[in-house]
């Protein structure tokens, strides 16, 4: 065989998932059933992201005054609201209704403003109350704890740390781009010889072995995409963003290749949201980032792109008005972007609350006008079709959201 | 070394070492004197640090209020030197925990101080909190692992620590008079379900919801001042009397003592006994101990009132801790250290770690393992079982921190060792023909050395 046809034929078998090779050692996971055929993405912008400056309400009165005129790029069709010009790229995508946002959301956590209880409460979807019980569990976990016939590939939590989000009783399965092996074939070899014995530590190499290998190969996904433009596209974004610059892309593909396959629930971070200074700096990059993280997922996932709903939260928004040095603190209200083949875009959800001092949050925080788990729970129920008391019960136990309107196709 | 003694040296202790004499004994004996590898590599006590919050706070202060430009410059660099000396102390320390490790000759304690700071978890998340975990563990736990059951609950439950991760700084008696003037405050039960659940009675205990709340009312009162001391203030009590398991406690002003008698007898319940001889079987002997060596245990516990040395023999002198079965697996920090124990790196150059060190070479691997050091994500700690361990990410870091340990040797001075007597420095008769062969058929040394450590005789206890 020779290296480019070998390569072809990893890159087959790991995306394929299929077990035909005679050594374990390049047999991927198992091929299980999903229960059912629509994906799901969500995305934590740890950090805080600014919902006033990414999606823009340049239709307030107060906008201008408080944020300075900016000409809108992109807008909705009503004016009121524009995209920041980071989020650009997303053009065609929000021309074509396949990315919305939701405004003035956010999660019951409120005062303490601290990034990890935020964070916290908005991946356990529960337990916003003082004294209220521990929950061990994410409210991603809880979902796959409802369904039959989740199997540990079903979910993957992507990147280096632990997630709350999907921790639980469910099975998933967790990988990070970063965790790629760089080891001999002889070590290859020896380490499948010490494991023979000991089917525990032989299953988790030949998983890990595999996922590294898929990843090698499958890198950039470019290979897996049937368009060519789209392929150029992928390939020259991952060129474009080699080595640390490029982390978010590597985790797209990665979840764009494995949504492909058996996943059907993917979950990972994109940090960097704290803008306390030079915030017109710090958000450009970090919106840099999830513009180009959607786009590798809508590139990567060809055809799975019109069965797939994205979910873009944060912990919190940040404070209406500029701080001394030109960034925000941490706030309240925030914005939700949703994005996907699956969604109905081209619109911002959500009720207008104001930026005016007496209509703001402790006088300081956009007002949040609805829970931002509201619209995950609606779009999981459209998504996956599960009855509205699994998602009020058990998923988000005591959350109504009967007045979100239909966000998907 | 008898396979016998290896067994345990693995299941109690830290695996082999040239100055270690292996076996129960060895094991044992070491506990019942002073702890002499803590004085050798020292780590300040929480009391040292506790007044750190204040000195931030005024750092702050001095930035806010700073009046002229050059005093805002002196007040920043002043703060950021002061976090940075925070960030050498706590690499140090850091460093100073492996050196402990690596060249003990009483491996059991380190491994009962991970055990109980583990069953006392507590996160810092806010502030110098991030920062002083182990230090709690230094004042809290470690003194303590040899002495009765009922003074380590009480030190580590009544500590400005794990007070202020499990919110009951801000719990407040509904009928205490801060409470009555304001009625939008009230009760935090979360440290006394997680006394009740967690720390001694364990899930399947006798309590009742009724029981959490009555402990709650108890331990309401409970502070911690910006002085970082533990206080108890009656004006923010319950007024009692309270129940709990049936028994009443305190009377109508709420006293800290009421606290110290709650916790005593919950110590001594019969159910606490049951929950941490099970903890430990399943911590040291098996995932799924047998019936018969908890209750032995158990039975110790109720017997001495809680004495934790005749508990821990009571664990090593049972037969399921001879057995050749080893269903454990060490967690990452665990085989991390024991790796290290094995290779000798020399533990004064260790405790003189530098943070971007210990970073690279420890924090990130650790959590690339899968256990991100002290960072767990509830109060319950890390998972015990094997299977929580071994998936493929997990696993994909040690073999990444195995295949990198040339790196970190040579940041601390140390020669990579022969790998063909490396199984045998590290696993003695616990090393098979397997893991011989691959340690001597491998393409380099640094591959040799790291597939002794990858292996499941290695990696399992």
């Amino acid at each position: 065989m020779t290296d480019q046809s070998r390569r072809r034929f990893l890159l087959r078998s790991a995306a394929l998932g299929c077990s035909a090779a005679a050594s374990p050692w390049v047999t991927p996971l198992a091929l299980a059933s999903a229960p059912w055929d629509n994906r799901l993405v969500v995305i934590l912008l740890r950090g805080g992201m600014d919902g006033i400056d990414a999606i823009r309400p340049v239709g307030d009165p107060d906008y201008a005054r408080l944020r300075g005129a900016v000409a809108p790029e992109v807008g909705d069709p009503t004016g009121f609201y524009a995209l920041h010009p980071a989020l650009s790229p997303l053009r065609s995508m929000w021309d074509d209704g396949e990315l919305a946002a939701a405004h003035a959301v956010s999660t019951p956590y409120r005062d303490k403003r601290s990034h990890f209880d935020g964070q916290d409460l908005l991946e356990a979807g529960v337990g916003f109350v003082p004294g209220a019980e521990r929950q061990g569990d994410g409210w991603l976990n809880r979902l796959l704890q409802a369904v039959p016939g989740v199997q540990a590939e079903t979910a993957f939590a992507v990147g280096r740390t632990s997630m709350l989000l999907l921790s639980g009783d469910a099975p998933f399965s967790t990988w990070s781009p970063e965790s790629r092996l760089a080891i001999t074939p002889q070590a290859k070899l020896l380490l499948q010889r010490l494991y023979g014995a000991d089917p525990l530590f032989g299953q988790a190499a030949t998983a890990a072995i595999s996922l590294s290998d898929a990843l090698e190969y499958a890198a950039p996904t470019a290979d897996l995409v049937e368009d060519d433009a789209d392929a150029a596209t992928l390939t020259g974004m991952m060129e474009h963003r080699r080595g640390a610059a490029g982390g978010h892309l590597r985790i797209a593909s990665f979840v764009a290749g494995r949504l492909r396959n058996e996943t059907r629930i993917a979950a990972f971070s994109l940090n960097g949201w704290d803008t306390h200074n030079a915030q017109h700096r710090g958000l450009d990059r970090a919106l840099d980032r999830l513009s180009e993280t959607l786009i590798a997922l809508k590139l990567g996932l060809g055809p799975v792109w019109g069965r797939t709903a994205v979910l873009a939260m944060t912990e919190f928004g940040r404070t209406v008005a500029l701080n001394g040095t030109a960034g925000t603190d941490h706030g309240t209200g925030g914005a939700m972007v949703l994005a996907g083949g699956a969604v109905r875009g081209g619109r911002v959800h959500g009720d207008w609350p104001g930026l005016a001092e007496a209509d703001r949050y402790d006088r300081r925080d956009l007002m949040p006008t609805a829970d931002v788990r509201t619209y995950a729970a609606q779009a999981m129920q459209e998504l996956f079709g599960l009855s509205r008391a699994v998602l009020s019960e058990t998923v988000f136990p005591g959350l109504d959201f009967e007045k979100v309107g239909p966000l998907l196709r | 070394m008898s396979l016998e003694d290896a067994l345990l040296d693995a299941r109690f202790g830290l695996g082999p070492h040239p100055s270690f004499r292996s076996g129960a004994e060895a094991l044992l004996a070491p506990l019942t004197g002073p702890d002499r590898i803590a004085a050798t590599h020292p780590i300040a006590p929480f009391a040292d640090l506790a007044h750190q919050g204040d000195a931030l706070r005024q750092l702050n202060r001095a930035r806010r209020e700073a009046a002229t430009a050059a005093a805002r410059e002196a007040a920043v660099d002043a703060r950021r030197d002061y976090q940075r000396a925070m960030r050498v102390r706590k690499a140090r320390e850091t460093g100073a925990l492996l050196a402990r490790a690596v060249e003990t000759r009483d491996p059991m304690r380190e491994r009962l101080v991970r055990f109980w700071a583990d069953h006392f978890t507590v996160v810092g998340r806010h502030f110098y909190l991030r920062n002083a975990v182990e230090n709690y563990v230094e004042e809290a736990i470690r003194p303590n692992v040899t002495g009765r059951f009922s003074d380590l609950l009480a030190a580590a439950i009544l500590h400005p620590m794990m007070v202020l991760y499990l919110g009951q700084a801000s719990s407040i008696g509904p009928n205490s008079r801060m409470g009555r003037e304001n009625p939008d405050r009230g009760l935090n039960e979360n440290l006394a379900r997680e006394v009740l659940e967690l720390h001694t009675l364990g899930v399947d205990g006798a309590y009742a919801q009724a029981d959490v709340r009555q402990l709650a009312e108890l331990l309401a009162g409970l502070i911690v001042p910006q002085d970082g001391t533990l206080r108890f203030a009656p004006h923010r009590g319950e007024p009692g009397p309270e129940q709990v398991l049936g028994r009443r406690y305190g009377r109508r002003i709420p006293k800290i003592e009421d606290i110290h008698q709650v916790l005593a007898d919950l110590a001594r319940h019969p159910d606490t006994a049951r929950h941490i001889a099970r903890k430990l079987a399943v911590h040291f002997v098996s995932d799924t101990p047998s019936a018969a060596l908890v209750a032995h245990v158990a039975a110790r516990f109720v017997a001495t009132d809680g004495d934790l040395l005749q508990v821990y023999t009571a664990l090593v002198e049972h037969p399921d801790a001879r057995r050749r079965t080893r269903d454990k697996v060490k967690p990452p920090w665990d085989f991390v250290v024991t790796s290290l124990r094995a290779l000798q790196p020399d533990g004064s150059r260790l405790a003189q770690a530098r943070t971007g060190d210990v970073q690279h070479h420890l924090l990130r691997p650790l959590a690339d393992m899968g256990q991100p050091w002290e960072a767990p994500t509830g109060p319950d700690g890390w998972p015990e079982t094997a299977a929580h361990w071994v998936t493929p990410q997990g696993l994909a870091g040690r073999i990444g921190w195995a295949m990198r340990l040339p790196d970190l040797l040579g940041a601390f001075g140390t020669p990579l060792p022969d790998p063909r007597g490396f199984a045998d420095t590290a696993l003695g008769p616990l090393a098979g023909p397997t893991v011989r062969f691959a340690a001597q058929a491998a393409e380099t040394r640094a591959e040799g050395i790291a597939l002794v450590l990858l292996s499941p005789e290695f990696q399992r206890r």
